[in-house]
């Protein structure tokens, strides 16, 4: 991979930090009065998920990471690897490690598209789709004439995702979900 | 399309510049200060190691030449200084390479004046009683800090006296730099590093900071003194408002030799660092040379303090079209 100069540092582009891919978010020149200038960068660690700031001295560089994200569809799981493939007529299959999957784990729905993120052509993350539509498998039964205001109550989906909805929803019934806040939309 | 013509300033915000620009020529007329304007090539640029300079070819009676984008107006108005212009002052179009962020961008507006006869502080009311014009809303108080003080406030370190090794230390951990990148570096770039970013954002806040008496190693073009402590240390000054740098001052140089002495140790540093080298402006050398009066001079980003004065988050907002959309 090449190598990418600090003034490079754009948001999205993906170099290798300590041994991790990372994401460059956040890009900021430093300089005092007169003197070093330097970088303040804010980077995802692809790999943990987490946020963090480091400073560069400006024109260091760092390798860039082989990393592309695909759009991919969810087939099946063995329990112990999750398979997604590629939605661009390749077939192409991926097999995903659980820790790779995250909280994305509890949204999974067959056919539905995700973001697969690929380093060296190893999946390190799946994303879930802003919002998706699942069904309900299990909840109290739902109380009639209560359609307005107030009250909500577990109900399992079928992806195994706990969410709070009004007291009116049944069970058989498919719902849009939040996935980024876990909430109740509507109705599907 | 994505590309936008657009200006990356609002024409109110213009109109607002423009306001404050003439608030400056007023304030300058007022004191007898000729506004001059000097080139922004030169067949000299700067040589300071932390500034990368543009240059441009150039078809003149002497042939093609190279000449330089100047960095700021300086040794420009130095040779005016020593022709005996008296006081003078710029709003001059000045270009740092590299240079694009929040409150920086490649080509930019530095109002600099010249002060013969002026001790540094003499200089330093001046410049505060201009910022206090141009900023009518802002009522604080102008408190002097000197360097050393401020690292021992902010860090608990003497920028003088601590180790090397401990000071690498430091600005490793403040800076949460990449393992290893600080192990080579010098006392002044690991001074540089917690300057800017641990100690500058403290400083004025609901004041103005000026900070006094730099380490002699970051004199750049301003005498050195040995302060109270017996410490050799820059005759310069930078004001803070808002942990935003606004203007950096100096009793001025005048000795030919010594700034001939510097412009080689930059240019040494240079080779060392695998940076180009810039031509040594020695026209500049020669006006010295003549005889430059003593006084002290000041560089200000006015495009800063417009940002400061109009309260807007990035430098674009106060510029026509910033350098990304020019």
């Amino acid at each position: 991979m090449a190598n990418y100069s600090t003034n490079e540092f754009k948001g999205g582009l993906k170099v290798m930090l300590d041994g991790d891919p990372c994401s460059i978010i956040e890009n900021e020149l430093v300089k005092p009065g007169k003197g070093q200038a330097f970088n303040r960068v804010k980077l995802r660690n692809l790999m943990t998920g987490r946020v963090g700031e480091r400073t560069f001295k400006s024109g260091d560089s760092l390798e860039g990471a082989d990393v592309m994200e695909l759009e991919m569809e969810y087939l099946y799981n063995d329990s112990e690897m999750w398979y997604f493939m590629k939605t661009d007529g390749s077939f192409e299959q991926y097999a995903v490690e659980k820790k790779a999957l995250g909280e994305t784990e509890k949204w999974l729905k067959e056919q539905v598209p995700y973001t697969v993120t690929l380093w060296n052509d190893n999946a390190i993350q799946v994303s879930a789709p802003n919002f998706i539509e699942l069904e309900v498998v299990e909840t109290d039964p739902g109380l009639k004439g209560d359609t307005a205001q107030g009250g909500s109550k577990p109900a399992t989906l079928s992806s195994g995702a706990v969410v709070r909805v009004p007291l009116f929803i049944n069970e058989g019934e498919v719902l849009k979900i939040d996935t980024r806040s876990g909430e109740y939309v509507s109705r599907a | 399309m994505t590309e936008s013509w657009r200006p990356t300033a609002t024409i109110e915000t213009l109109r607002e510049r423009a306001r404050l620009l003439a608030s400056v020529r007023r304030f300058f007329a007022a004191r007898d200060v000729l506004e001059v304007e000097t080139p922004v090539l030169g067949q000299g640029g700067s040589t300071d190691v932390h500034l990368v300079s543009l240059a441009t070819m150039a078809r003149t009676d002497r042939g093609q030449r190279r000449l330089w984008l100047q960095t700021s107006p300086e040794f420009h108005m130095k040779r005016l200084l020593a022709a005996g212009s008296g006081p003078i002052f710029q709003l001059a179009k000045s270009f740092r390479d590299g240079e694009v962020g929040a409150r920086h961008n490649v080509e930019f507006t530095m109002l600099e004046w010249y002060r013969p006869g002026f001790a540094l502080a003499d200089l330093i009311d001046e410049t505060a009683t201009l910022v206090a014009k141009l900023l009518p809303h802002f009522h604080g108080p102008v408190v002097h800090y000197r360097y050393r003080q401020l690292f021992h406030t902010h860090l608990a370190v003497d920028p003088f006296t601590t180790s090397l090794e401990a000071l690498r230390r430091l600005a490793a951990e403040r800076g949460q730099m990449p393992n290893g990148a600080i192990a080579n570096e010098g006392r002044d770039t690991c001074l540089d590093l917690l300057m800017g970013l641990v100690i500058e954002p403290q400083l004025g806040r609901n004041e103005l900071s000026v900070v006094g008496d730099y380490p002699a190693s970051q004199a750049a073009l301003a005498r050195r003194h040995q302060d109270t402590d017996g410490e050799w240390v820059a005759s310069r000054f930078e004001l803070y408002l808002n942990g935003i740098e606004l203007a950096n001052g100096y009793d001025e140089l005048t000795d030919a030799s010594e700034q001939r002495a510097r412009f080689i140790e930059d240019n040494a540093e240079r080779r060392r660092l695998g940076l180009p080298e810039v031509d040594v402006d020695e026209r500049l050398l020669a006006a010295l040379d003549h005889g430059m009066p003593d006084g002290a001079g000041v560089a200000l980003g006015i495009d800063r303090l417009v940002q400061l004065a109009l309260g807007k988050a990035r430098l674009e907002d106060v510029l026509s079209f910033s350098t990304p959309n020019c």
